[in-house]
């Protein structure tokens, strides 16, 4: 694909969304009633995906403060839901309601996957924020998909926000040797060839154990961001060159940004994400005039539009930064490089705490 | 030479990282060295590693190791060194300035501290004998022996020592310098302006023939200094009175804290208090007044307020001066917001009605200063009428000191913890009172200004007692 392909592809995905979002019969109660408020109709307004500067960016509050009911399209009326929760530290998480699409995001992910370092009907672990999360449904479905069975590692992340927050690290210490000490029993004792973690989690595992010389081929990892220098360490050193590092960026919002695992050394480690297009869309805005999109190697604030006929969630700005990379061979669209949380450099955020 | 890259030191092997930071000549944009960052999980994984640290130590006796501690010094103090990772090296003059053009301290004051540090590697036998109370060196070789005819036995409680240095003061590296002769590794995170010292320091040892094994450098963040001061079998740091108390019940830990160090006279020598005024002068200056060693505090039974004057007049003639002059004794500041935050401080302090800067009478100009693109603040001492004044006993990073009067019956009451304290007299009773006293650290008595200090003594502890315990053991016959 071309990226005249790839932006024809997805200015057609946002007609077909706009048409799907804002028609009665398959449109949402939230986005009819926002059409009516807004008194312009997105149907023939927003043509391409240029035109989705003409909404306002989506506030993750409303996933907090409106009613889930609110957010399912007409086409899935009495169709029960899954609530994913993201956040939630405190008070009422945000909640997203959806049906079919982490299936359709990890089997697409499933494709991107190296069958040598991922061998189809290996066995998983997943090692992190299980619960509410999209992640624990959707990591067993790619390990199904891929024709093998996933084992599970609870780890919560808010109580350890809530105890970095307190500053009681020694307990975080503990908390995570707890996890740690349940995740390495399964490993140890079961054939496993694929692991989900994050990249902290990955790094405690393999200060206990050879990660590799267990039978782990594999290591699919996503949560926080990661410097250069960190995924250097973690491909050399935690997985020790022998395991293949293959680091995501998403959430439950977007689904999955994918990189090119294959060609990180010759980068020097640093990470290109590429959205899910055209089920999801990252742009890198100025932060101060967010319809303003950078140019090609500067940083700005990520912009993320998701375009399923589940959920529609224009411009929703991540609390994360990035720099603006060009399209790949593999990847015919924009990628964003060497995430970091927005601010990094000013201020201090609590980030990447499992 | 151009600015070279410090790499990070895993079991003495150079690490680039990917992580770098820029550290640039103070009050320029020009670089002065590419440091190498590392992650705070590459250090969690090398302390597991640190057996085979010490076992390459382990391979020599103490006897080799102090002698290699010799050389090494004589090397710090004269020889080119490897700098970098390109082969370059470091003349004693580079290493001069480049650590005054990263830490704003004077090239004097650096030399000083060059010699400082040469003192230590050359005194490392007095030294050993000193903290292990004259301890055979074959007994850390061997694993038992006797001492003053008593069977004794000591293990390490580490397989490294760390520690996290701090930028303004190259002399504290004297700190971690016997522990290779003790047989502990070393494991250095340096202040971000000052990598100079602890790097030339180790390339001294690898060159007089120590193994390379034995040192670890990783520049960090502050989550790697987290997880060094968490995971370390034994770990030095420098802080304030709130750090020391977070870490006062962890026997991993050694806070090197506020040294609230004192200059006290006696009732039966302060008509003589004119003779002291050269000791007093040194002991609040001394070191730019950066030590914890210099006196924050002077407490005298009566003439206070001729005793600042005195003291304000010959502080006075010490001003920032250009770096490289000669007679440059105070050092700049590498963060110069650290300057104006410690200003305020003292200003704040002197809104008290009984708080008065004597110095403020004799100095030219203002006490904060700004030369050269660097900020300073010029000597300052503050006459207090007691110790209930906010300034009393307050200790900050340039020439400070109050005088107060207090008489000699209650001074031991008021004056709480000191690292240092020097009291000139000759009042047998207070002596030993003072010797009773478990708040001073160091004694002086006499006229011994409180920043000269000897180390075959323990210094904020004894660094053999905190690398070793002491067992018990016995063999059966038949062994």
């Amino acid at each position: 694909m071309t990226s005249d392909e790839a932006k024809a592809q997805l200015d057609e995905r946002v007609r077909e969304m706009m048409a799907w979002h804002f028609s009665e019969e398959t449109g949402c109660p939230f986005w009819l009633d926002w059409k009516k408020e807004a008194g312009w109709d997105p149907r023939e307004e927003v043509k391409s995906y240029d035109d989705i500067v003409k909404f306002p960016h989506f506030q993750d509050e409303w996933l907090r403060d409106e009613k889930n009911e609110r957010f399912v399209p007409n086409a899935y009326k009495g169709r029960p839901f899954n609530v994913f929760e993201t956040g939630g530290t405190t008070g009422l998480p945000k909640q997203r309601v959806g049906w079919e699409d982490y299936k359709h995001d990890y089997e697409q992910f499933s494709h991107q996957l190296s069958d040598e370092f991922f061998p189809k009907g290996g066995n998983w672990i997943m090692v992190g924020p299980t619960g509410p999360r999209r992640l624990r449904l959707a990591v067993e479905h790619l390990a199904n998909f891929r024709g093998g069975s996933c084992y599970h590692v609870d780890l919560d992340p808010r109580w350890v926000k809530k105890l970095i927050g307190r500053k009681e690290l020694g307990q975080v210490e503990r908390y995570q040797a707890h996890v740690m000490a349940q995740a390495v029993e399964i490993i140890k004792h079961r054939d496993i060839s694929c692991i989900f973690t994050t990249p902290r989690l990955l790094a405690s595992i393999g200060e206990r154990i050879s990660i590799s010389d267990h039978g782990i081929k594999g290591c699919f990892c996503g949560g926080t961001s990661m410097t250069p220098e960190y995924v250097r360490f973690l491909q050399e050193e935690v997985l020790e060159n022998k395991a293949q590092f293959v680091p995501t960026y998403g959430n439950t919002l977007m689904g999955l940004a994918v990189s090119i695992p294959e060609e990180l050394p010759e980068n020097n480690y640093s990470v290109t994400y590429y959205a899910p297009q055209p089920r999801a869309v990252l742009r890198i805005v100025d932060p101060e005039k967010t319809e303003i999109t950078k140019d090609y190697g500067e940083y700005g604030r990520v912009e993320l539009t998701t375009l399923t006929h589940e959920f529609f969630m224009p411009r929703f700005l991540e609390r994360d930064e990035a720099i603006r990379r060009e399209p790949h061979a593999k990847y015919a669209w924009d990628g964003v490089g060497d995430v970091r949380p927005f601010g990094a450099l000013t201020k201090k955020v609590i980030e990447g705490v499992y | 030479m151009s600015a070279p890259h410090i790499p990070i030191l895993r079991q003495g092997k150079p690490y680039i990282s990917l992580d770098v930071q820029t550290v640039n000549q103070l009050g320029t944009e020009d670089p002065a060295a590419e440091i190498s960052f590392a992650c705070a999980d590459m250090i969690k994984y090398d302390l597991h590693k640190m057996g085979e640290a010490r076992e390459a130590l382990k391979k020599f006796s103490c006897g080799e190791l102090v002698d290699i501690t010799k050389r090494a010094g004589e090397i710090f103090l004269n020889d080119d060194l490897p700098i970098g990772v390109e082969g370059d090296l470091q003349s004693p003059e580079d290493y001069v300035l480049s650590l005054a053009a990263t830490s704003g301290l004077p090239h004097s004051l650096i030399r000083m501290n060059m010699q400082r540090l040469g003192g230590i590697f050359g005194q490392i036998d007095d030294i050993f004998q000193g903290l292990t109370r004259g301890l055979d060196w074959s007994v850390l070789d061997k694993g038992y022996g006797e001492q003053g005819g008593a069977p004794v036995s000591f293990s390490p409680t580490t397989n490294e020592l760390a520690v996290i240095l701090p930028s303004n003061s190259p002399a504290v590296n004297a700190l971690w310098i016997p522990a290779i002769a003790m047989k502990v590794p070393v494991l250095l995170k340096p202040g971000r302006e000052e990598p100079w010292t602890p790097w030339r320091i180790i390339q001294a040892f690898i060159k007089a023939g120590c193994p390379a094994e034995a040192f670890n450098l990783y520049p960090t963040q502050h989550d790697g200094s987290g997880a060094i001061i968490r995971r370390a079998g034994r770990v030095m740091l420098f802080g304030d009175d709130s750090t020391v108390k977070q870490y006062e019940n962890d026997p991993r830990i050694e806070v090197h804290g506020t040294g609230y160090s004192k200059f006290v006279i006696g009732e039966d020598e302060i008509e003589n208090w004119e003779q002291y005024v050269d000791s007093m002068v040194e002991s609040v200056s001394a070191n730019s007044g950066r030590s914890c060693i210099c006196t924050s505090t002077i407490v005298v039974p009566k003439y206070g307020d001729e005793i600042a004057h005195a003291i304000s007049k010959r502080l006075a003639e010490i001003k920032p001066l250009a770096q490289d002059d000669p007679e440059a004794k105070l050092s700049g500041f590498a963060n110069p917001q650290f300057a104006e935050w410690i200003n305020e401080a003292v200003e704040d302090g002197l809104q008290s009605s009984g708080s008065r800067d004597i110095t403020s009478e004799y100095r030219e100009g203002e006490r904060f200063q700004e030369r050269g693109g660097m900020n300073y603040l010029q000597p300052t001492i503050i006459r207090v009428d007691s110790f209930d004044e906010p300034l009393a006993l307050r200790e900050f990073l340039f020439p400070f000191a109050s005088i107060v009067e207090c008489p000699q019956s209650e001074v031991l009451e008021k004056v709480g913890y000191s690292l240092v304290l020097t009291a000139v007299t000759k009042d047998v009773d207070w002596i030993n009172q003072l010797f009773d006293c478990p708040e001073i650290e160091r004694l002086n008595v006499g006229n011994v200004p409180t920043n000269r200090i000897s180390w075959n003594q323990p210094h904020e502890g004894n660094l053999f007692e905190f690398l070793y315990t002491r067992r018990s053991f016995a063999f059966a016959e038949s062994a």
